[in-house]
Order: structure tokens, then C-alpha cells, then sequence
């Protein structure tokens, strides 16, 4: 056990603390596949899943745009408004970043 | 979804995928470079932040590990990390749940290479690509591997010349992983029905971020989301 607590401690740990986070993160990356592959997906299910996308976004969105106040909402805004119109993804990435340094300039 | 064709894999969707990615450019840049800045400054090898970078390639975990880095380990502290790290990547859990289907036909090795490579970012490309009809595993393998050598590249960039980079805020590039969410947004609108479930989990993410620390709002959001989505007729 000491043999393990000093090799833990030496510049090994900072290799063993990466493997471990790595392990982790695979198996949560793996884990929804291997899940689904169990699960029966009934219609139900299916519109779950299909919630999910637009779920993450806001769930990812709101929080930041709201703490950054209107400047953020409104180059949020003007992205979605690009590319709602021309549905060119770079263009609505350019308006939302060009909207929100002008406001920044302006301020 | 019966009537879809057979998911199969080509080279030209590795290609295309490649190419959809280009909007998420800009922020894994911003972020892995913020990333080997503050890897470099906490005083971690290149090594090291590159290991992270490149094992475990996922953004929100390595910032908050470097929190709890330490210059010499001991198991406890690798447990800690450890727990640390599955909570905020909890959420890729309903990432991989959303693609079983499309993943369904593949050999394991190739599926366990794409989900190694999963994000957030080329998630939502290849989901994109999938809602619009497409069925090539490629494209979403295509959006992982570009994605995943930008992450390198720009980690390195961060690390040796993370001072040289210039105030992000004055061109809005601190915000801009959220203003490329909100892009991936209109694709997916069919309607103000499937908004419904996306307004839950965003009061719901946006209420557990005011009341608890850390990042368990994106997946408090997600899951409600997910479950007023099975809810909702």
C-alpha cells in the first residue's frame, strides 16, 4: 500500500489522475449508447429524445445570456434572426459576435 | 422513423462533417486556448495539459480539474477528481442516448472512436445532419476528429502564448460557444409545439443555476427538458 501511495505521489499521479478522469469521461460518453441499446424506444421515449437537443441548448443558453444581460440577448438574438432568414450557420455566428462587439464598443 | 434509409458509413461524409464543423471553430479555439493559458499559469508540464486535452477533451471537466490540480497525488485526491470529472460530464450520458439509433448497425471499435470523440458541439452537427435526413456515421466521426485536432492545436497555442492572445470580450468571442448554440437552435424549430420542452429546461437550468453552485444546471435543464418532452402530446 505504501509501494501504491508513493507512486501516487511521485509524477506519475498527474498520468494516473488523467487516466481516471479519462475512464470517467468515456464511460459517460459511451454510457447513454449502451443504455438506449436496453431501452425499448416507444413513441413516448422518441419524443424525449427528440426534446433533448433544443433541451441542452437553453438549458446552456438562458443561464449565460441572462448574467450577461441584454447585450448578451440581443447578439443571441441577432444570431438566431440570421440564421433564421439566410440559414447559413457562419453568417448567424458572425452577426451574433459582430452584433455583440459593436454594443461593447458603443458602451 | 421506420421509413429512414439504413445507417452506413463513407469517407465523403468523414469530409462533410469536417467541413459542417466550421462554425464550432471559433469557440473551441476560445476555450481550448483559455484552457492551456490557465494550464500554463497553474504551473501544470505541457504534458500534462495536453493529456487532458487530449484524453479527456471535454472543456468544462479539465478547467474545473485544474481547479483541484495538485502538484503531488494521493488517492484521495484522485477519487476527487475523479467524482468531480463524471459529474460534470454526466450530461454526455444523453448525448450518447440520442445517437444509439443512428449508431445501431456500427462495429463497436469505430462506435467506441466516435463516442471517445463526442461534444457537445459535434453533437448538435451531427444531429443537424441526422433530423435533416442524413444517415452516414461519417459526418458525425468527421465533426469529432476536426474538432478534436483543433482542441490540440489550440491547447498548445494557449499554453506557450496564452498572454500574447488579445482581450476576448472586445470582439464578444467570450460569448461566442453561446451564440453558436443559439445558431444550431433553428434548425431544429418545427414548430412553437417543439419549443414547449426547450422553455422547461431552460427555466429549470436557469433556476438551478441561481440556486446551486457548479455546472449540474445543464443537465437539471436537459433532463426536465427531456422529460416534459415525454410528457408533452
Amino acid at each position: 500500500m505504501s509501494d501504491m501511495s508513493s507512486f501516487i505521489a511521485s509524477p506519475w499521479g498527474a498520468a494516473l489522475a488523467i487516466a481516471a478522469m479519462t475512464l470517467v469521461t468515456f464511460l459517460c460518453r459511451i454510457g447513454g449508447v449502451v443504455l438506449m441499446s436496453h431501452v425499448r424506444i416507444t413513441p413516448r421515449v422518441e419524443r424525449g429524445l427528440r426534446a433533448l437537443p433544443g433541451s441542452i441548448i437553453l438549458a446552456t443558453i438562458l443561464p449565460v445570456a441572462l448574467d450577461n444581460g441584454w447585450p448578451a440577448i440581443v447578439a443571441l438574438g441577432a444570431a438566431i434572426a440570421v440564421m433564421a432568414t439566410t440559414r447559413i450557420d457562419l453568417l448567424g455566428l458572425a452577426a451574433g459576435l459582430g452584433t455583440l462587439s459593436i454594443i461593447r464598443a458603443l458602451l | 422513423m421506420s421509413s429512414s434509409p439504413r445507417p452506413f458509413f463513407s469517407l465523403a461524409g468523414l469530409r462533410y462533417g469536417a467541413r459542417a464543423s466550421l462554425p464550432a471553430f471559433p469557440g473551441f479555439i476560445m476555450f481550448a486556448v483559455a484552457f492551456g493559458t490557465a494550464a500554463a499559469q497553474k504551473g501544470l508540464t505541457l504534458f500534462e495539459a495536453m493529456g487532458l486535452s487530449a484524453f479527456v477533451y471535454a472543456g468544462a471537466s479539465q478547467m474545473v480539474g485544474l481547479e483541484i490540480w495538485q502538484k503531488a497525488w494521493t488517492p484521495t485526491t484522485i477519487l476527487t477528481i475523479m467524482t468531480v470529472t463524471a459529474v460534470v460530464n454526466s450530461r454526455m450520458i444523453l448525448l450518447g442516448a440520442t445517437l444509439q439509433p443512428w449508431l445501431r448497425y456500427e462495429p463497436i471499435p469505430r462506435s467506441a472512436l466516435n463516442l471517445f470523440l463526442i461534444t457537445e458541439a459535434g453533437w448538435l452537427i451531427g444531429t443537424r445532419y441526422y433530423n435533416e435526413g442524413g444517415r452516414d456515421v461519417g459526418v458525425l466521426l468527421g465533426a469529432g476528429l476536426i474538432l478534436w485536432l483543433v482542441w490540440q492545436f489550440a491547447t498548445i497555442v494557449g499554453f506557450f502564448a496564452g498572454a500574447l492572445v488579445p482581450e476576448p470580450r472586445t470582439f464578444g468571442l467570450d460569448l461566442v460557444m453561446p451564440i453558436f448554440f443559439s445558431v444550431m437552435l433553428v434548425p431544429l424549430w418545427k414548430g412553437p409545439r417543439t419549443a414547449l420542452p426547450w422553455i422547461v429546461a431552460g427555466l429549470v437550468s436557469y433556476i438551478t443555476h441561481a440556486l446551486l453552485p457548479g455546472y449540474g444546471y445543464i443537465v437539471a435543464g436537459a433532463l426536465a427538458g427531456v422529460i416534459a418532452g415525454m410528457l408533452i402530446e
